[in-house]
């Protein structure tokens, strides 16, 4: 259940994103979500991509500060409430998390990725309440 | 190991007699024969027969920085230029740079003194010895080369740069010592582990390193990574180049070769002499040099000497290494600041790396003191707070060290430029000159 996403350390350099997206492009690895932390100097960008061992190595071999993080993706409805219902379920078995950034994928689901203080906690907990978690298989197409 | 019992031991009363009849000698040397010292002792009132022993070396003045300037290219020559054999001129850490001539006694002179520096860090004959100093003007490629054939030691002049060649002969050649800068030794050690070569191919053990400030933890992290013991050695080119002090396996300090130089710490602002142990300018009267000796020459170095026979036997001063220079130091917002301090702090915290750049600028009348650091790849966190954290813990631990706050910029590693020579640590856009 735990999926693996990508953190870059980028500074904050005119172009510094264009290198890094033109590497994954040439090496044929696709972004299937990203979100970027910014301070004033720098940024974490975090992204679940296709072959992520792979992403992580060729941008390693460009120079890139790269470490592979452990989160857990939730699958929820793509309608009013979806979120809020699971997030209920999470904070009120005081789970903490410590980021979390969502896309949509298609027409009626929506897909959290969560980075949490306990990852099995959060499994374990939203696996009781029977919600939908991604599977390393099928993530890195979503 | 000793190269030269008779004067690395002598006993210290016999050893100041030995000064006192080479500076007295030398005193009436420049005299005849230099027209800057003859002006500048007749302006002090000071003869030649006025010097009888070492007590009489305070009495003379002082030669800088400035007074090589303005006697540039040969005006401090004490012989004539057919008896020149070579020229060095030091590497203008700050401003132009000063030619400094060399007969062929101060070249035999300087072997010397190298040749005790390496037997001081063990090295023999047995030894391959890759001096990736650079060869030419600047004084360390040629100095440690003289000293290591002197020694006997097998020498590869590879010089500064190339990385890549460095280690395919320190593989191939079997190098067993190697004697750069500790910055660029630093960049070694970084790509050995780059490379990913075999550590157990190279058979280094031990690193000469000098000719520019490094800190106890840079040692700690060189040694590691090379797998060698470091020691430090200390020269200028003014006096002679590498090897006017070096340290012995014991490393408590760098053992100056007083029978050729003697040292004097003062204070940097009234020129008043220090007692032993005092932090003060360190000042140099070379005295056996041939072709420009030099009285009481400003090395505008900060240090200490300590005078307590040390356990290798060696009865000759040992100097600490510099905490700074008079002319490195930064002053920031009334502050002295030396580049030294950072480098200590960012070397204490396992998660940044020794790579550093500070940039100073003035910001409505204001000093702002920027330190861009490289953060360690093992501790890359993806979380804000965490790496707002370790800028947080740097901050203090800067400011508590240095006496000021600083801003501190988190970049990525490997983008502050390595350097093949001396680093550049300091950008000071304030224009205050």
């Amino acid at each position: 259940m735990i999926i693996k996403q990508l953190s870059v350390f980028l500074e904050n350099k005119t172009g510094r994103l264009t290198e890094l997206t033109g590497i994954l492009a040439d090496n044929d690895i696709n972004i299937s979500a990203f979100s970027i932390a910014d301070t004033a100097d720098y940024g974490i960008l975090r992204m679940i991509v296709g072959r992520p061992e792979l992403a992580a190595e060729v941008l390693k071999n460009n120079g890139f500060t790269v470490k592979i993080t452990d989160v857990v993706g939730m699958i929820i409805p793509h309608s009013p409430g979806g979120l809020h219902k699971a997030l209920q379920i999470i904070s009120s078995n005081n789970v903490a998390i410590d980021y979390m950034y969502a896309f949509a994928s298609g027409e009626c689901k929506a897909t959290v990725v969560i980075r949490a203080e306990s990852l099995k906690k959060i499994i374990d907990v939203l696996q009781e309440h029977k919600m939908e978690l991604l599977r390393e298989g099928d993530v890195y197409q979503v | 190991m000793i190269w030269n019992r008779h004067f690395e031991c002598m006993e210290r009363e016999e050893l100041q007699k030995l000064q006192g009849n080479r500076l007295k000698e030398m005193v009436k040397r420049v005299y005849d024969s230099v027209p800057f010292y003859r002006n500048k002792l007749q302006e002090e009132g000071i003869e030649p027969d006025d010097i009888m022993s070492i007590d009489d070396l305070n009495k003379l003045p002082f030669t800088t920085k400035q007074d090589l300037r303005d006697n540039y290219p040969f005006g401090m020559f004490a012989v004539p230029q057919p008896d020149i054999v070579r020229f060095h001129a030091s590497s203008g850490t700050t401003g132009k740079s000063t030619v400094v001539g060399y007969t062929h006694n101060d070249v035999q002179m300087w072997s010397e003194v190298v040749a005790r520096s390496l037997t001081m860090a063990g090295v023999t004959k047995a030894d391959i010895i890759q001096v990736a100093y650079g060869y030419g003007l600047f004084t360390g490629g040629l100095g440690l080369h003289y000293g290591a054939e002197k020694v006997g030691a097998s020498v590869i002049p590879i010089s500064g740069g190339n990385t890549k060649k460095q280690l395919q002969l320190m593989e191939d050649f079997g190098s067993t010592v190697i004697a750069c800068t500790p910055s660029y030794a630093a960049y070694i050690g970084e790509s050995l582990v780059e490379e990913k070569i075999d550590r157990s191919k190279i058979k280094l053990k031990a690193g000469i390193f000098g000719a520019e400030p490094w800190t106890q933890e840079m040692r700690t992290q060189i040694e590691q990574v090379l797998g060698i013991k470091a020691y430090d050695i200390y020269g200028l080119t003014e006096i002679i180049g590498p090897g006017v002090s070096m340290e012995c396996h014991f490393q408590h300090g760098m053992h100056i070769f007083e029978d050729h130089f003697i040292p004097e710490i003062v204070n940097p602002e009234t020129g008043e002499v220090l007692p032993y142990g005092e932090l003060g300018e360190l000042v140099f009267t070379p005295v056996t040099k041939e072709a420009m000796p030099l009285i009481r020459y400003r090395t505008r170095d900060l240090t200490r000497l300590h005078a307590e026979k040390c356990e290798c036997g060696r009865t000759l001063v040992r100097m600490e290494k510099c905490v700074g220079r008079t002319d490195d130091m930064l002053i920031i917002r009334g502050v002295n600041v030396f580049p030294s301090q950072v480098e200590s702090v960012l070397l204490e915290m396992s998660e940044t790396k020794p790579h550093y750049l500070i940039v100073v600028d003035r910001d409505n009348n204001l000093d702002r003191m920027e330190i861009q650091v490289e953060i360690e790849e093992a501790f890359f966190s993806d979380e804000v707070k965490e790496l707002e954290g370790l800028r947080q813990r740097l901050k203090a631990n800067i400011a508590s060290t240095l006496g000021i706050s600083a801003v501190i910029r988190l970049v990525e590693p490997g983008t502050i430029e390595r350097s093949m020579g001396k680093a550049k640590r300091v950008i000071d856009k304030r224009h205050l000159h």
